[in-house]
Formats: structure tokens, C-alpha cells, sequence
């Protein structure tokens, strides 16, 4: 059996498409840590954590915050199901900052456990954003 | 003959008709692209989770989650129909569609029927003709969320697994485009299997090996079971939620291109009114002006 040369990443969020391209190399965030697909890679279904992903185009890569959702690898082809994903370049620092900055002050104050869990996602899905953020600003 | 005052008041009344359809045309053209661009937007997601939903059911033992299981048939199995409607009227064939493959597929299928109604008018139709109901969803087109579809998913997934349904088909509206709408009758639950059942295997011989591209299976991260028990939800709901959002753009397709006609129709009457009414003035004038000259002469 010949093994592929490139993988078909496809990532969709729950309302838009957001990439549809061949790539040579791609890592996920998976729930139980982060995890690299190259072509050829064995069937794999997983859930995804929030977290950063990126795919290599050639010499170049690309980031994007994912957050929730499910993986799906077959030897030529990555599916990406999140609930929740954006592109390096579409992310807004300052709002992601303020998010972060939310999201810590509930965490400081808060008792009720159940609200803890939200601020403890929020706070952690910003801190993703404003990763993901900088990786773009390094690159253009 | 009618007299001219009439034909003016018709032709005054058919005027103000117009105006509304063309006004509600309008309203509806602009809710429809707002409708669209949703649509649009939500279908990659739902038909890549179809697929990979598809790849991953048929590789895997469909006793792992209750969700994927076929029953088999019993004497009291019930099929709940979800049937999707619009909450208003004027909108030509639209409802109606709908109703119709609803009761179609109730009265071809031997299985007794449940109905889950959404939008007023299939609620309205079913209601009266004392159907058995297991809920009703009516008023959440104005302001279509996700919840909406969470809380239809969890109530099918509900009548499921206490076996108050054996079987869950959702009939809706497909928006193909603006001037095409397509009635779907499609299986929610138990999970279609697609490429299980295209392929005509059948159930699967155990030994492994004897096809390696659909015997290998899937790595799983964490485990199956707790994937499954993430995903298969979510699935339902993205499904439903899909066709909400199908049949609300469909709704508001079909209702632009059924006021686009009424709006035609009343321009052609107006002309059609407007031609008779000057024939009546024309024969009263020359009506009048023989009565003038004839009195003349004998004078």
C-alpha cells in the first residue's frame, strides 16, 4: 500500500468553513494532549480541548484557536469539527485581552462552583486567543 | 353592466392589494437573505459531521451507544414524526408540502404514528384532526437559536431511548434556492448507517481481514464510549438545528416568490379592470351624445 503524500485538512466551526486545503503536516489539540498528523497516519476519532492547531503548508505554517469539538484522521485526511475556531489573523488581542482580564476578575471573586468552571473555559479560551494572536503578529 | 363607480372601487381595492404583497415581498426578500447566508453557513459543518458520522458508525458495533441501535421490529413500535412547518401563511405551496409527505409517510407506514409539530400551521392541521401528539415547538422562527434545536434534539432523544419511539424521522423544507424548495423526509434516529447499507453487506462477517479498508478501525482518544456519548448528541442537535434553519430560509423563498406572483397577478387585473371600466365610459359617452343628437333632431 502507497502512503499519501499530502493531507486533506478541512476545519469547520459550527457556523462557518474556515480552511478546505492540502497540507503536509498538521497537530491538534486533542483532550488528551496535543498530537501531530502526518500523511499516512492511522484512523483516529478524537475530541479536541481548547487549544491551539496548526497545519504546515510546505515551509509555512498556519495557526488556529480551536475550542471543543472532535478530530477525525483517516490516512489521507483531517476532519476538524469545533465548536468554536478562528484563524490567527482574525483575532482581535484587544478583545481577547479584556476577556482574559473578565474572565480572572470572576475567577478571583467567584464561589459557586459551577461559575468557577465557565470562567476557568473563558479564561482559558482567551489565553489561546491571544497565543494564537501573537503567532501571527511574529509571522506578517 | 356594472357601473363605472363600482369598477373604479375594484380597481382601487385590487391597488391596495398589491401594495401589500409587494410590501411583504420585500420584507420577505430581505428576511431571506439573512436566512440564507445562515444556512449557508451551517451546512459544511453538518454535512462533514454526517460524514465522518457515517465513516465512524459503520466501522464500529452498533451496541456500543443505545443511539445507534436498529431495534428490532415489534408489534407496538411507534415512529415519531417531526414535521417541519412555518408559523404563517402566504406562502403558497409551503406548508401544505410539508403536511402532505407527513401524512403520506403516517399512512403508508404500518408502525402507529407520534407527531412532534413544529411551526403553527403543521400544528394547527395535525392538532385538529386529533393526532397523537408528543410535542409541540411553535413561534421559535422569529428568533431561530440553537437552543431551540437542542431542546427538539433532547426531546427525540428522550421518546428513543424510553422506547416510546423505535424510530425518529424529521420532514422538512430543503431551500434548494430561491425559486426551489424540496420536501426531505429524512431518519434521525437510529443513526443511518449510510455506507454500511449502500454497500449491500449487510451485517458484517466478524473475521477481520477479509476487507482491511473497512474492517480497520478507528483509534480512539479518550475511549469510544465517551466519545460517542459526546458526539452522537451533538449530532442530532446539528441535524436539527440544520433543518430549522433550511425550512425557516425555505419559508421565507417560498413566501417572496408567492407574493412576487400575487403582486403579478394583480398588476395583469388592474389592467384587465382598467381596459373594461374605459369601455363602459366610452359606450356611456357615445351612449349620451346619441341621446343628445337624436334630441336635436326632433326638436
Amino acid at each position: 500500500m502507497t502512503l499519501p503524500q499530502h493531507l486533506q485538512l478541512h476545519i469547520v466551526s459550527a457556523d462557518r468553513s474556515l480552511v478546505n486545503e492540502t497540507v503536509d503536516e498538521v497537530e491538534v489539540p486533542g483532550a488528551e494532549g496535543y498530537f501531530g498528523v502526518l500523511p499516512g497516519h492511522t484512523a483516529l476519532l478524537a475530541v479536541l480541548q481548547v487549544g491551539e492547531l496548526w497545519y504546515r503548508q510546505g515551509q509555512e505554517k498556519h495557526y488556529v484557536s480551536v475550542a471543543f469539538g472532535f478530530a477525525e484522521v483517516q490516512p489521507d485526511r483531517v476532519t476538524i469539527l469545533a465548536q468554536i475556531a478562528e484563524k490567527a489573523d482574525e483575532i482581535d488581542p484587544a478583545r481577547a485581552g479584556a476577556a482574559k482580564k473578565r474572565a480572572e476578575e470572576r475567577l478571583a471573586k467567584s464561589t459557586v462552583d459551577m461559575d468557577a468552571e465557565r470562567a476557568r473555559i473563558a479564561l482559558l479560551k482567551s489565553l489561546i486567543r491571544l497565543q494564537v494572536a501573537t503567532r501571527a503578529r511574529i509571522r506578517s | 353592466m356594472p357601473s363605472l363607480i363600482d369598477l373604479r372601487r375594484r380597481i382601487r381595492a385590487v391597488k391596495n392589494t398589491q401594495q401589500i404583497t409587494k410590501a411583504m415581498k420585500m420584507v420577505a426578500a430581505s428576511k431571506l437573505r439573512r436566512a440564507q447566508e445562515r444556512v449557508l453557513s451551517a451546512r459544511p459543518y453538518a454535512v462533514q459531521m454526517q460524514r465522518v458520522l457515517a465513516s465512524v458508525a459503520s466501522r464500529v458495533d452498533p451496541s456500543i451507544h443505545p443511539l445507534l441501535a436498529v431495534r428490532e421490529p415489534r408489534s407496538n413500535a411507534r415512529t415519531l414524526v417531526v414535521t417541519i412547518t412555518g408559523d404563517k401563511g402566504l406562502c403558497g405551496s409551503f406548508n401544505t408540502n410539508v403536511i402532505k409527505a407527513a401524512g403520506a409517510y403516517i399512512v403508508e407506514h404500518p408502525m402507529p404514528c407520534t407527531l412532534g409539530l413544529v411551526g403553527r400551521k403543521g400544528r394547527d392541521f395535525f392538532a385538529r384532526r386529533g393526532f397523537a401528539v408528543l410535542f409541540e415547538q411553535i413561534g421559535i422562527f422569529q428568533k431561530l437559536r440553537y437552543d431551540d434545536a437542542r431542546a427538539i434534539a433532547q426531546t427525540a432523544v428522550e421518546a428513543f431511548l424510553s422506547g416510546e419511539a423505535d424510530r425518529v424521522m424529521v420532514v422538512y423544507n430543503e431551500f434548494r434556492s430561491v425559486m426551489t424548495q424540496r420536501v426531505v423526509v429524512y431518519q434521525l434516529l437510529p443513526v443511518a448507517r449510510a455506507d454500511v447499507d449502500a454497500t449491500g453487506t449487510g451485517p458484517r462477517p466478524i473475521s477481520p481481514g477479509s476487507d482491511p479498508t473497512a474492517q480497520i478501525d478507528y483509534l480512539y482518544e479518550p475511549s469510544a464510549q465517551e466519545i460517542f456519548n459526546q458526539l452522537l448528541p451533538r449530532y442530532i442537535e446539528v441535524q436539527v438545528y440544520r433543518a430549522l434553519l433550511e425550512s425557516n430560509a425555505a419559508f421565507f423563498a417560498a413566501q417572496m416568490t408567492a407574493m412576487d406572483t400575487a403582486t403579478k397577478n394583480s398588476a395583469e387585473m388592474i389592467g384587465t379592470l382598467t381596459l373594461y371600466m374605459n369601455k363602459v365610459r366610452q359606450a356611456a359617452i357615445t351612449r349620451e351624445i346619441i341621446e343628445v343628437v337624436s334630441g336635436a333632431e326632433a326638436l
